[in-house]
């Protein structure tokens, strides 16, 4: 991998910064939930008293019609929000990087053929394909989600993949490699793989903000994730009816998903200039490294 | 006389486009001894790179070698090889030099991990000793400090520095050839010298042959002692470089010298040769120099010339050698005299 300039420019970067910090604070947050959530998410607390309270000392973010602390939710929620996001989009890259450089690599019929099913996939609206495969498949669990998310998000980066693995393909350092006795085995993994993991890495960085979207709006719909499990989409759908008066509902899980998809992107814009080769310039004297290779 | 290293017999590689069949090399034949440097010089499109990729069998669809061919090395032919054992030829008995050091290097790897890689690959040997031999390696082909410069990037490097990394990287295995495919095309003038002389002076030391691929007759002159020059697919004049020089034959040799600028010959403009090579979808019949050619007759239309032989080891494609009288009556070429480029 390339790392001097990289690491340099990255350590140097507001975005990543901030992008990190964000996703630390959610991911801490959603490991030590049973620890710092202040109510057990599904304890339903007074249903009289408690139902549809505005926030307060009590219930800083307010409590649901059913009389459950939001705040609690929602830190429960982040477990099952951040997880399916990050398995399925960890799906969606391997497999999406394994697609696109064979298409790349290796091109002619195999390249038409991937890259047709690809287009083909694309014309399908990944939500419709979801609720027509949920309903068929019948009981949806967070597993099957995942797959399922996953299944509908590894195009994007098989595109992106095979159009550098063909640049790379045709890299005159690929033909020198052959030209000293590489087997093209050999120049996928040490040549075409770390050309092309940067870019792989980015969209799906970029990703990972739409499929806590994605997962949300499932949710929302009632699929996926059921009650009185939460996540962040589901905390919302229960909201939804109530936007009007009971604005907090909908309102904090619907920041917590922003602010995730946020800082996200900003990692992934961060990571993708970072490693434009064009920006590999070589130090100059002035540019200290925080940390040397 | 012990066989030849190289043998390249009726080549042919050919390459499906839209217009139809490009025969880029044509039945080009010719040998290569041990511990020689044989120059072969033409113009764009002649068919040289193509020769020099077909011998590592590098060349990608939709060109192809076509049945016929062979190419010997060291008695075996190469294109009779699996790909696995071609694999073993490449970098390791034969390795090449590319033209373009900017880009021949992985930009996502330390110059020192791609020299080690070789090394690796065709000597098995562990990621210590590759490492120490990619030193060594750069030390070999005058980096200085090379233990420094072997953990640093290809864009760390100037230009003429990755050309000598590239070198290491073709030396590593001690190969019997090395094809050099216009080294020093993509450098600065100072650098070309210096890294000529480099490469010269290193295979001199190890006997490495070399099969340097240029269209810059000045650097044959400095580093071959024996010459081919292509044209149009086809191997048109051979002969030792002193000869080529004192007696050219081919016109399209004497035209490549009259285009070269010489110390002493004052301030005149440089010659340039009529036209441009032709479309290799469509050689013409008969010579395929005709054209450009001021001795053109009409036999040259009709008949395509065979390499005559001039005396020993010197040969020409062109029917001069039976009709030496011609020479004295030269016309405009025809694609000068149509227009088809101006001189």
């Amino acid at each position: 991998m390339p790392a001097i300039g990289v690491r340099h420019r990255l350590l140097r970067d507001r975005r990543v910064w901030i992008g990190l910090g964000v996703l630390a604070f959610m991911a801490v947050a959603a490991l030590t939930a049973p620890l710092i959530a202040p109510y057990k998410p599904d304890a339903q607390l007074d249903i009289v008293q408690l139902a549809g309270q505005a926030p307060s000392s009590a219930h800083w973010l307010g409590t649901d019609p059913f009389g459950r602390d939001v705040l609690s939710r929602m830190l429960f929620g982040s477990r099952v929000s951040l997880t399916i996001a990050l398995a399925a989009v960890a799906m969606a890259m391997t497999f999406g990087t394994l697609v696109g450089v064979i298409a790349g690599y290796f091109g002619g019929p195999v390249d038409s053929v991937l890259m047709r099913l690809v287009d083909a996939a694309f014309s399908i609206p990944p939500l419709l394909y979801i609720i027509v495969v949920a309903a068929l498949w019948g009981d949806v669990g967070i597993v099957a989600l995942t797959l399922l998310i996953a299944s509908v998000a590894w195009f994007g980066v098989s595109r992106l993949v095979r159009a550098k693995a063909l640049t790379v393909r045709d890299a005159d350092f690929v033909m020198a490699a052959r030209a000293l006795g590489m087997s093209s085995w050999r120049i996928v993994t040490r040549h075409v793989l770390p050309n092309v993991v940067g870019p792989a890495i980015v969209t799906s960085t970029l990703a990972i903000g739409n499929v806590i979207l994605l997962e949300a709006g499932l949710s929302y719909l009632g699929i996926g994730v059921r009650p009185p499990q939460a996540s962040w989409g589901s905390i919302i759908q229960d909201g939804a009816e109530r936007m009007s008066d009971q604005w907090w509902l909908t309102l904090f899980p619907g920041l917590a998903i922003l602010v995730t998809a946020f800082a996200c992107n900003a990692l992934g814009d961060a990571l993708r200039d970072a490693l434009d080769p064009r920006q590999l310039q070589p130090l100059r004297d002035d540019d200290t490294p925080l940390i040397t290779a | 006389m012990t066989p030849p290293l190289l043998e390249i017999e009726t080549l042919h590689t050919s390459f499906s486009t839209e217009a139809g069949i490009a025969r880029a090399v044509d039945g080009v034949s010719f040998q290569l001894h041990a511990g020689e440097t044989l120059g072969v010089v033409g113009e764009s499109g002649c068919g040289k790179s193509v020769t020099a990729l077909s011998i590592l069998r590098l060349v990608r669809p939709p060109g192809r070698i076509e049945a016929g061919s062979a190419i010997r090395f060291e008695g075996t032919n190469l294109l009779a090889l699996a790909e696995r054992d071609m694999q073993h030829v490449r970098g390791n008995r034969i390795a090449m030099v590319f033209q373009e050091p900017m880009t021949a290097l992985n930009p996502v790897f330390t110059v020192g991990d791609q020299i080690a890689e070789v090394a690796r690959i065709h000597a098995g040997a562990s990621r210590r000793s590759a490492a120490a031999k990619a030193v060594e390696m750069l030390a070999l082909v005058g980096i200085p400090d090379p233990a420094q410069r072997a953990t640093e990037y290809p864009h760390q490097l100037s230009g003429g520095m990755r050309q000598r990394v590239v070198i290491a990287m073709a030396l590593v295995m001690n190969p019997a050839l090395i094809i050099a495919d216009e080294p020093t095309t993509a450098l600065d003038v100072t650098i070309q010298a210096q890294i000529l002389e480099l490469l010269a002076d290193l295979t001199r030391r190890l006997g490495t042959s070399v099969l340097l691929i240029t269209h810059d007759l000045g650097v044959v002159a400095e580093n071959c002692s024996r010459v081919i020059v292509m044209y149009a697919g086809e191997v048109v004049e051979e002969s030792t470089t002193v000869e080529l020089f004192a007696h050219a034959h081919h016109p399209y040799t004497e035209g490549l010298l009259g285009a070269m600028p010489r110390v002493g010959r004052g301030a005149e403009r440089l010659a340039t040769i009529p036209g441009t090579v032709p479309a290799p979808t469509a050689w013409p019949v008969g010579c395929r120099f005709r054209e450009r050619c001021a001795f053109a007759w009409d036999r040259c239309a009709k008949d395509h010339p065979p390499l005559y032989q001039l005396g020993s080891g010197h040969q020409s494609r062109c029917h001069l050698a039976e009709e030496p009288n011609r020479r004295a009556h030269p016309h405009t070429p025809l694609a000068a005299a149509s227009g088809v480029a101006s001189a």
